[in-house]
C-alpha cells in the first residue's frame, strides 16, 4: 500500500498537492473547485491591507516553456477576502492564507485576520518579483524578515511558512533567519523575475515591463533552492515551480521539499492535474518500492 | 500559443453613436460566441467577441466607453493592434425555432450565430433592444439574412417600448421556441432566464478578465467557473446555479459590484 499523506510540522495533508498563491483563488468559489480537483491544501491569493487592483493588461503571457505574469498583486483587501475565507472553514483541506506587507506591523495584523477568518496557516509573501515596496524588498533584507517573522509568530498560534524568491543572492542568510525566527516552514520558490519584448511594437509585452516567469522553464531553478535550503535549515520545506507531473514532484521530494504546489499547471494540464500528479506519484512509488513520501523526502541530499 | 500577435487593422467602421466594428486579417477558425483578448499597446488589453466571421478576415465591434475602447476607436485603417485567441466555448447550435435577444453592444456578438442559423434556414427571430432608436446597429445585416428582427427602445423612440426581455416574454407566450440564445445586461439576461422557464437557454457573460487562459481566477463565477475557460456562453441549467449571476460581477480587485 502506498501512502502519499504528508506532514508540514502540525498540518496534516491527505496528499502532497497544494494550489499555489494567486491561481484560481478569487473567491470561495473557485477555492472550492480546487478542492473537489484534488489539491490537498489550498494557498490563497496574496492579500493586503488594502483593496488593489493590480497592474493594467497585459498581465500574463505564454512563452514558449512558460508563464510570464505581472499580475501586481491584484485583491480586494483582507477585511472583504475574510469573507471568502469563511466560507471554507468547515471544509476538511487545510487553507493557507498568503499575506504581503511592507512591514512587521502590518504583517502582524493581516496575520490576526486571517486566523480569526479561519486560516489553518500562513504564508508570508516575501518574493514577489514585481510589486514595488512588498514582495522582494522585504525579501532579500534578512534583518527585517527576521523582525516580521518574530512578530507574526508572537502574534497567532497558526503555522508560519515563509515564501522565498530565487531571485536573491542571500537565500541561506535568510532562510537560516527565517528559522531562527521560529518560522514553520520555508516554500520555494516564488516567479523568477523575466522579461518578454514584442519584436514589431519594440516593447515590453507585460504592462509592468518585468514579470515573473512561471512553469516548466523554472523547475530547475527551484529544485536547485529547495536542495540548498534543506543544507541550511532543519524546518520542512514546500517546493513549488513548474510541477506538471508526478515525476516533477518526487524530483522536489528528493531535493528536500515535504509537499509541493502547483500552479502554472493548473493552465497546461486544467484543473484536475491534482487528480492526475497525486496517481502518478502513486504510481512511480508502487514501481520502486516506496511506500511513504518520508522515504522520499531529501533522499538526493544524503 | 497565448502571446499577442501584432497585426494592422483592415477597417474601421461607424456602426452608431459611438459603436464601431473593426477587422483584421485573421486566417484561424473561429466559433460565433468566442472572443479576443485585444491589446492596444501602451494602453490596455481587453476582451473582445467576434462579431464577424469570414473565412479570412474577422471583426469585432464595440462602444466607445472607457480608456481602450476610447483608443481602439480612434486607430484607422493600417494601425496595429494585438490579438490573442480566439478564448472560449461558443454557441451550440441546437433546435428548429430559435429566438435571440440582444441588448445594448451585447448584439454584436450575436450577429455570428444568427447567420450560422440562418446558413442552416432555421426559423428564428431577433430583438434588439437599445436605449433609444440612434444606438440601433446590425439591423440591416440581420434582416439581410431573412430572419425576422424586432426593435425595442427603453424610450420608446423606435419599435416595442421597453425591454427587450419584456418583448420575449411575450413572444415565449405566443409562440414555441427550442432555444433562447442571449447577450446583454446580466439583469436583462437574469429575467429573461426566468421567463424560459423549461425552455433551452444560452447566455454569454461578461467577467472582468486578466490572464484569459483559466489560470488567474479573475473572472469566476459560481463554483469555479471561469468565463473565459468555461463560458463565456452558459446554459440555463448551470446559470440557475450561479448564484451570482444577474446579481453582482466582481472588478479589478475582486470587490463584488452589484448590477
Ligand atoms: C468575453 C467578453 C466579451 C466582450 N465583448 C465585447 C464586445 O463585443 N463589444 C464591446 O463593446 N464590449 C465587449 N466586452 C466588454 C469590453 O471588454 C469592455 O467594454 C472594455 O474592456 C472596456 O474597456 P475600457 O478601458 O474602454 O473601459 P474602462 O473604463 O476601463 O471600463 C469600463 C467597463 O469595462 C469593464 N472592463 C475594463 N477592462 C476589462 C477587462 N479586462 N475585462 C472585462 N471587462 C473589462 C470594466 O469593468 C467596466 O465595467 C466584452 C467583455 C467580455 C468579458
Ligand atoms: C498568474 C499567477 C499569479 C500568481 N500570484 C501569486 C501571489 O499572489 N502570491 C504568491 O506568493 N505567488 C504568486 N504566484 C506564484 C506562484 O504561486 C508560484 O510560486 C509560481 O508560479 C511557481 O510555480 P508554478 O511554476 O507551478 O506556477 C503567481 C503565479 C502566477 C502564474
Ligand atoms: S481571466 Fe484569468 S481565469 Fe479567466
Amino acid at each position: 500500500m502506498v501512502d502519499i499523506s504528508t506532514t508540514i510540522g502540525p498540518l496534516r495533508l491527505k496528499n502532497p498537492t497544494m494550489l499555489a498563491s494567486g491561481i484560481m483563488d478569487e473567491d470561495a468559489g473557485s477555492m472550492q473547485r480546487m478542492m473537489d480537483c484534488g489539491a490537498g491544501a489550498i494557498v490563497t491569493k496574496s492579500i493586503g491591507m488594502q483593496p488593489r487592483e493590480g497592474y493594467a493588461n497585459p498581465t500574463v503571457v505564454e512563452l514558449e516553456y512558460g508563464l510570464l505574469n505581472a499580475m501586481g498583486l491584484p485583491n480586494p483587501g483582507i477585511e472583504l477576502y475574510g469573507e471568502e475565507v469563511k466560507k471554507l472553514r468547515t471544509s476538511n483541506v487545510p487553507i493557507i492564507g498568503s499575506i504581503y506587507a511592507a512591514d512587521a506591523d502590518e504583517f502582524v495584523s493581516l496575520a490576526e485576520k486571517m486566523q480569526r477568518f479561519g486560516a489553518n496557516a500562513l504564508e508570508l509573501n516575501v518574493s514577489c518579483p514585481h510589486a514595488k515596496q512588498y514582495g522582494l524588498e522585504v525579501g532579500c533584507d534578512p534583518v527585517l524578515l527576521q523582525e516580521i517573522v518574530t512578530s507574526v509568530k508572537q502574534n497567532v498560534s497558526i503555522p508560519v511558512f515563509i515564501k522565498v524568491s530565487p531571485n536573491i543572492m542571500n537565500l541561506v542568510q535568510i532562510v537560516q533567519g527565517a528559522e531562527k525566527a521560529s518560522a514553520d516552514a520555508i516554500v520555494a520558490i516564488n516567479t523568477v523575475k523575466a522579461m518578454k519584448i514584442d519584436l514589431e511594437t519594440r516593447c515590453p509585452v507585460l504592462a509592468n515591463k518585468t514579470g515573473g516567469y512561471s512553469g516548466k522553464a523554472i523547475k530547475p531553478i527551484g529544485v536547485r533552492c529547495v536542495y540548498d535550503i534543506a543544507q541550511a535549515v532543519d524546518i520542512p520545506i514546500i517546493g513549488v515551480g513548474g510541477i506538471t507531473t508526478g515525476e516533477d514532484a518526487i524530483e522536489y521530494f528528493m531535493a528536500g521539499a515535504s509537499a509541493v504546489q502547483i500552479g502554472s499547471a493548473v493552465y497546461y494540464r486544467g484543473p484536475d492535474v491534482f487528480k492526475s500528479v497525486c496517481e502518478e506519484i502513486k504510481t512511480w512509488m508502487k514501481n520502486h518500492g516506496t511506500t511513504t513520501i518520508k522515504e522520499l523526502i531529501g533522499a538526493a541530499c544524503r | 500559443m497565448n502571446h499577442p500577435i501584432i497585426i494592422p487593422i483592415l477597417t474601421s467602421t461607424i456602426e452608431a453613436t459611438d459603436i464601431k466594428t473593426i477587422t483584421f486579417h485573421y486566417p484561424g477558425d473561429v466559433l460565433p460566441g468566442q472572443f479576443f483578448m485585444v491589446w492596444i499597446p501602451g494602453v490596455d488589453e481587453i476582451p473582445m467577441s467576434v462579431s464577424q466571421i469570414t473565412k479570412r478576415v474577422k471583426g469585432i465591434t464595440f462602444r466607445n466607453i472607457g480608456d481602450a475602447t476610447r483608443a481602439l476607436y480612434q486607430l484607422k485603417k493600417g494601425d496595429h493592434i494585438g490579438i490573442r485567441g480566439p478564448y472560449g466555448n461558443g454557441f451550440t447550435l441546437i433546435g428548429k425555432r430559435l429566438l435571440f435577444v440582444g441588448g445594448g453592444t451585447g448584439i454584436a456578438m450575436l450577429v455570428p450565430v444568427v447567420e450560422q442559423a440562418r446558413k442552416k434556414k432555421l426559423p428564428s427571430t431577433v430583438i434588439l433592444g437599445v436605449k433609444t432608436k440612434n444606438q440601433l446597429f446590425f439591423e440591416d445585416r440581420l434582416r439581410r439574412t431573412g430572419t425576422t428582427v424586432l426593435v425595442s427602445t427603453d424610450d420608446g423612440s423606435l419599435g416595442y417600448k421597453g425591454f427587450a426581455s419584456d418583448l420575449a416574454k411575450e413572444i415565449l407566450q405566443k409562440e414555441k421556441i427550442d432555444m433562447v440564445y442571449t447577450c446583454g445586461p446580466e439583469r436583462m439576461m437574469s429575467s429573461l432566464l426566468s421567463y424560459c422557464k423549461s425552455i433551452p437557454f444560452q447566455a454569454s457573460l461578461e467577467r472582468y478578465m486578466k490572464c484569459a487562459i483559466g489560470i488567474c481566477g479573475q473572472c469566476c463565477v459560481g463554483k469555479g467557473l471561469r468565463v473565459c475557460l468555461d463560458g463565456p456562453i452558459f446554459d440555463g441549467a448551470t446559470l440557475k446555479k450561479v448564484e451570482d449571476f444577474g446579481i453582482y460581477r466582481r472588478d479589478a480587485a475582486g470587490r463584488k459590484i452589484l448590477f
